[in-house]
């Protein structure tokens, strides 16, 4: 698999173990950018010439292939720059979904201990400037998010549900599901949104299934390029969404007092979009079509098994991850005893090993598990048993010297 | 085995990333071990605490001053951190202690860089220098 990513071929000795933070890219995905530039350049929409056609083409075209990756509809599906982003831009205007006369007094906004910050930090904003009430479904000993205490903390007056999906840093994979029905039994209008980051490229994501108002994702995560991400929003719900963004592309007519707005999903890409990075982004999916979502979710199953067991041989570790393997994804936190998460990654980086350490912007759960840190693996398709052999083989060698 | 030979080579003789196997030669790691100038101090004069976010680096300098002749009297560091940001604290508080405040004036960046005695990577120089920003805070 790592012939299909040049990164390999100019790093040979690379080991990485680093893909929750971003995959490797596709050559089929790099071509795809640099194609778009060379041949087909142009502003997409408006254009009468043969070129912006085209490009408006391929833009489009990319919209539904990203549209069914997630059993979507293809005018749900919202260009952003990345998760965060998409997060932000709904909390701009998700007043005018909960904000409203049939809103009142359902004034809580429930989010989980495991949410990376880009799914806290927003809703304490909205929750500091509308008087929301934050509340936070706490995790298990397991790992898990606690679903009794979800049973509590959802109620009648929750009107914003946002939980992750997959946590980056401790690879739980959440039943949102049950959470959704859950809060929608208590307030049918309740406004639910899934952080789907870490999962959207490892499991099977279908919107309707999980019957959520919005979903996020990122497409550097999903072998494609930075800079794009997407914000699903169910049909019904986006038509009552006011706006983020407002000015070119949006409209449908504009007189010097007010303006009439582009339908769903136009109305919220205002501005020319990253253009070459949604085509590059449809290229990453086609890619993964290819080989196939579930052989990649079996390929990376079998990697975090080995490494599961491989890593517990190793003297004083201590692995964070839930016992439930089948309810995680191919994310693995751990702490060597005695040997910070920063000098273990960069001690690692002299074995041409790159790994992530330290809190995983999840600041509130290394608290809730009383650690400042963790170093934290995870895999792609392009990641071999040999790469968590030298992985351990390194370790031990470097608690062999710290313990000298 | 010949090839790791001199790949084990290779690694020593990398010097641009922050903490390289170049600190086994050095006395990071027992300072990181066994710090030295570890623990509370009562009565102290001055004191400050330093976060790192990045990583949850946590130092807390706390000095006694003479008052009379501006000596530091003693002085000691709590906290927790990776190696870096523990052996900086012990090598600066060692250098620190029993000199007047005016002959620590000109303790900087490269001083701390040049105590180490390591390379260290722009990702890591916050863990070097956080317990001087703690010093500083104290000193204000």
């Amino acid at each position: 698999m790592k012939q299909h990513f040049p990164i390999f071929e100019n790093n040979p000795e690379l080991v990485y173990l680093d893909s929750a933070a971003t995959t490797q890219k596709p050559k089929q995905v790099i071509d795809a950018i640099t194609s778009f530039y060379e041949k087909e350049n142009a502003n997409i929409h408006r254009g009468l010439y043969g070129l912006s056609i085209e490009a408006t083409k391929k833009y489009e075209e990319a919209r539904k292939i990203i549209a069914d990756f997630i059993n979507a509809d293809e005018n749900e599906i919202i260009f952003t720059s990345g998760t965060t982003h998409a997060i932000n831009m709904l909390v701009y205007t998700i007043d005018s979904l909960t904000w409203t006369e049939k809103g009142k007094g359902k004034n809580e906004i429930v989010l989980s201990e495991m949410e990376h910050h880009s799914n806290l930090v927003p809703w304490q904003q909205l929750a500091k400037h509308f008087g929301y009430k934050l509340k936070f479904i706490p995790i298990t000993d397991n790992f898990e998010l606690d679903h009794n205490k979800a049973r509590e903390i959802i109620t009648d007056k929750t009107a914003i549900l946002s939980i992750t999906h997959t946590s980056n840093a401790l690879g739980t994979i959440n039943n949102a599901k049950e959470l959704i029905n859950l809060a929608k039994q208590k307030n049918p209008d309740v406004i639910t949104i899934v952080d789907a980051a870490q999962s959207v490229p490892h499991i099977k994501i279908d919107v309707k299934e999980l019957d959520c108002d919005f979903l996020a994702f990122s497409g550097h995560k999903l072998y494609g390029p930075m800079g794009i991400g997407i914000l699903y929003g169910k049909k019904e719900v986006l038509d009552k969404l006011r706006p983020f963004h407002f000015g070119g592309d949006m409209i449908k007519s504009v007189t010097l007092e007010a303006s009439e707005f582009q339908p769903v999903p136009n109305r919220f890409e205002a501005g020319t979009q990253n253009i070459a990075s949604v085509i590059a982004l449809g290229e990453a999916i086609r890619f993964i079509n290819r080989i196939g979502l579930s052989k990649i979710q079996d390929h990376e199953k079998q990697l975090k098994k080995y490494a599961l067991t491989k890593l517990k041989t190793i003297k004083n570790i201590d692995i964070y991850h839930s016992s439930n393997t089948d309810n995680t994804s191919s994310i693995i936190s751990f702490n060597l005893k005695g040997i910070h998460s920063h000098d273990l990654a960069s001690l690692l980086n002299d074995y041409n090993i790159a790994i992530r350490a330290g809190h995983h912007c999840c600041m509130p759960l290394m608290s809730a598990l009383n650690i400042t840190g963790t170093a934290r693996i995870s895999f792609g398709i392009y990641n071999t048993k040999e790469d968590i052999d030298k992985l351990c083989d390194a370790l031990i060698k470097i608690q062999e010297v710290f313990n000298k | 085995m010949e090839n790791q030979a001199k790949d084990e080579k290779g690694k020593f003789d990398k010097e641009n990333h922050g903490l390289s196997l170049l600190m086994y030669r050095e006395n990071i790691l027992d300072l990181y071990k066994y710090p030295h100038n570890f623990g509370s101090l009562n009565q102290a004069t001055h004191s400050h605490r330093e976060f790192n976010a990045l990583c949850g680096d946590d130092i807390t300098i706390k000095l006694i001053i003479n008052n009379k002749d501006n000596k530091i009297e003693n002085i000691k560091f709590q906290g927790s951190g990776c190696a870096i940001s523990m052996a900086s604290a012990s090598l600066l508080t060692d250098e620190i202690k029993g000199k007047t405040l005016k002959e620590i004036e000109t303790i900087d960046k490269d001083k701390i860089l040049n105590m180490l005695q390591i390379p260290i990577s722009s990702v890591r120089l916050r863990c070097a220098l956080l317990c001087l920003d703690a010093l500083k805070g104290a000193l204000k």
